[in-house]
């Protein structure tokens, strides 16, 4: 059953932050979240996160941009309408390649980095308008936050957390 | 402290002798009269293979390029009459080499004469030219660590400055081969060949004149040696202070000597290396002239510089004698040897198609000459040194995996030594190519010497370069996205 009550603990620097997850993580808590003001290196590792799988997409995305360029040239310039544009030969797709590279080499990267950035942004679910998922303005300045849902183990977790280091500890009733 | 196992110097010493004896052999069959070359070719066209027959396609090309040529020299004024005289000359030609008359059989012969007796000397100059171009691109990437005062490397400055140490027999033999051209024992320059410069000679050619103010035998001879002469300057001086460095204790004033020296050979060697490479590899197509062309022998030496640095580091750490350099070194490596991969196809496609593009006949009759004669190993080079890398070594996890390395470095070595054979074979052979004896024994004789002097010199230092600065900070390094295996999970 869904908990509805989350237990907030604040830390204001990025090394005790990292310990209070390993520690966390070895009493066996799942953490629901953690906001910070700025990446903090290693915190996906502790968490435990998987890897993402984001160069995977924009492997396949580059492939497509790839696929079109070749397409869009050999049907524009040898299918359609093979004028001689300055003795180019247009014969095959082939014979006039080396005049396609650079339009397949940027409709390759276009493809990559824009589909890529758009997954990025259905991913993580940000768009322009949308409302803040922040549960403290701190977070965003100063401050780390950890947390984590309580399933009628308040006082276990308030001590655990306590002795991490964490300088303020909130429970919340979530929705 | 790395000890040089026997087993080892026994491989290389065979590989030397093996090298040489094949070396002396190409030499000795190569043709001496005109009378051999005609029976070569005779041969060529009697066992009516895939060769014989396009020999014919080939020498109609040849000719084709040749009287454009002419025609260029010849007439500056009006380039329209000219255009229009060639293509009444290339059908003169065309039904020359058709009717096969007394004559041309007997110049074709000298043609192919001069062809086969390069094919030796020029066996030899593709192989040393690799090995002396890589020890010296690792040189200068290893100045270049230097100069970065990046960290990561430090621990493999002992490698590259052992790789740098086989820079000193390959100038030795390149001032063997500077020598033999000098003194005319080979052709592989034809701008060397007698009464190019003599408007009396029916050698005479305008073209070539034009540019004797650079390309004269005592001026190219000065220059060549020159350039040898300050690479194997830094590399001396370099490797001493790098030594001195272990034991200096003296608030880093010999590392910044060496930061020093290091930044003065950076400018001096992008000097050089551009020089270096219209002397020794553009000089032997004296009608053709490229403005990328030094980046482009940069980027191609460069790669497999680097290439050749993760595979004596990868053997190095296999052994446990680098016990500072994990999975991030490796993987570090793997991306530039991927990233300078790419690098140099941007440049050879450059090239390529700037050339192909405005399809100028005096710049065209390069790749014509490639294209026609070396298709094979023309095309399948891009493959070796862009596709293969591009696709094995995308993948991060890939890039710190050894045997991964290994397969696609090994790849993307044999892509640049085609490289420079297709660089050097058209301008000195021809049609003549193939990759037999001399190219394999030019191949074995100088990995010899490499295996040799590298580990040799590795195991007269100590593996990591105790005095550096950086040397903890690069015993540290990780790169965040990979797993070392065999390591603590401390280093996380």
């Amino acid at each position: 059953m869904e908990s509805s009550k989350v237990i907030h603990a604040f830390y204001n620097d990025d090394e005790i932050l990292l310990d209070a997850v390993k520690a966390v993580k070895a009493k066996h808590h799942h953490i629901e979240e953690v906001f910070c003001p700025f990446p903090v290196h290693g915190l996906d590792k502790a968490m435990g996160l998987a890897p993402t799988r984001l160069a995977i997409t924009a492997f396949f995305y580059g492939i497509t941009g790839l696929a079109f360029a070749i397409w869009m040239t050999n049907y524009m310039m040898i299918e359609d309408w093979p004028q001689d544009i300055g003795g180019k030969p247009n014969f095959s797709w082939w014979t006039n390649m080396p005049a396609f590279v650079p339009i397949m080499f940027e409709l390759t990267v276009f493809f990559a980095a824009h589909l890529m950035v758009l997954t990025f942004y259905m991913r993580s679910r940000i768009w322009p308008f949308k409302e803040a998922e922040n549960p403290d303005p701190r977070t965003t300045d100063d401050h780390f936050l950890m947390e984590i849902p309580v399933h009628n183990n308040e006082e276990e977790l308030t001590l655990l957390l306590s002795q991490t280091g964490a300088v303020e500890i909130n429970i919340v009733d979530k929705h | 402290m790395y000890q040089f196992s026997g087993k080892l110097k026994t491989v290389s010493l065979a590989l030397i002798l093996l090298g040489a004896l094949g070396i002396a052999y190409s030499f000795l069959s190569a043709p001496k009269t005109i009378e051999d070359a005609k029976e070569i070719i005779a041969n060529q066209s009697s066992h009516g293979d895939s060769h014989g027959a396009s020999h014919a396609d080939v020498t109609i090309e040849e000719h084709k390029i040749e009287m454009v040529e002419e025609a260029h020299a010849n007439d500056k004024d009006s380039h329209q009459e000219v255009a229009d005289e060639n293509h009444g000359e290339i059908k003169e030609a065309h039904t020359e080499a058709g009717s096969h008359d007394v004559n041309h059989e007997d110049e074709h012969a000298e043609h192919v004469l001069h062809q086969l007796q390069n094919k030796p000397w020029s066996a030899l100059y593709v192989a040393l030219f690799f090995f002396l171009g890589i020890s010296l691109l690792v040189l200068a990437f290893y100045a270049s660590q230097r100069v970065a005062q990046s960290a990561w490397s430090v621990v493999l400055f002992r490698v590259m400055e052992a790789i740098t140490a086989n820079l000193v027999p390959t100038s030795i033999a390149m001032l063997f081969v500077i020598g033999a051209a000098v003194m005319h024992y080979n052709h592989m320059f034809p701008w060397m060949a007698d009464g190019i410069f003599d408007t009396t000679s029916p050698n005479y050619d305008a073209i070539i004149d034009g540019k004797s103010w650079w390309m004269n035998v005592p001026g190219w001879a000065i220059r060549s040696v020159v350039y040898l002469a300050i690479w194997n300057a830094y590399r001396f001086i370099i490797r001493k202070g790098s030594i001195a460095e272990d034991t200096a204790n003296d608030e880093n004033k010999t590392y910044k000597r060496n930061f020093n020296a290091s930044v003065i050979f950076l400018f001096l060697f992008m000097i050089t290396e551009s020089l270096m490479s219209w002397d020794w590899i553009m000089g032997l197509d004296p009608h053709w002239f490229s403005t990328l062309f030094g980046w482009y022998v940069l980027a191609s030496l460069l790669v497999s510089a680097l290439t050749v640095i993760a595979f004596v580091t990868i053997y190095l750490r296999s052994k446990g004698a680098l016990p500072l350099v994990n999975d991030s070194h490796i993987h570090d490596l793997a991306k530039f040897m991927f990233g300078f991969s790419i690098f140099w196809t941007y440049l050879w496609f450059s090239q390529f198609m700037l050339i192909w593009y405005a399809d100028i006949p005096e710049e065209t009759t390069y790749f014509v000459a490639r294209f026609n004669e070396y298709k094979l190993p023309f095309l399948a080079m891009v493959v070796m040194n862009f596709v293969f890398p591009i696709l094995l070594l995308l993948n991060s996890d890939f890039k710190s995996i050894p045997w991964f390395i290994v397969i696609g470095g090994l790849v993307i070595l044999g892509g640049h030594y085609v490289d420079v054979f297709v660089m050097v074979m058209p301008a000195t052979v021809g049609a003549q190519w193939s990759f037999g004896i001399p190219e394999i024994s030019g191949l074995l004789f100088f990995l010899g010497i490499f295996i040799y002097t590298v580990f040799s010199a590795f195991a007269k230092a100590n593996p990591a370069p105790q005095g550096n600065p950086f040397l903890k900070e690069s015993a540290q390094f990780h790169y965040y996205n990979i797993e070392h295996r065999g390591e603590g999970s401390v280093d996380h």
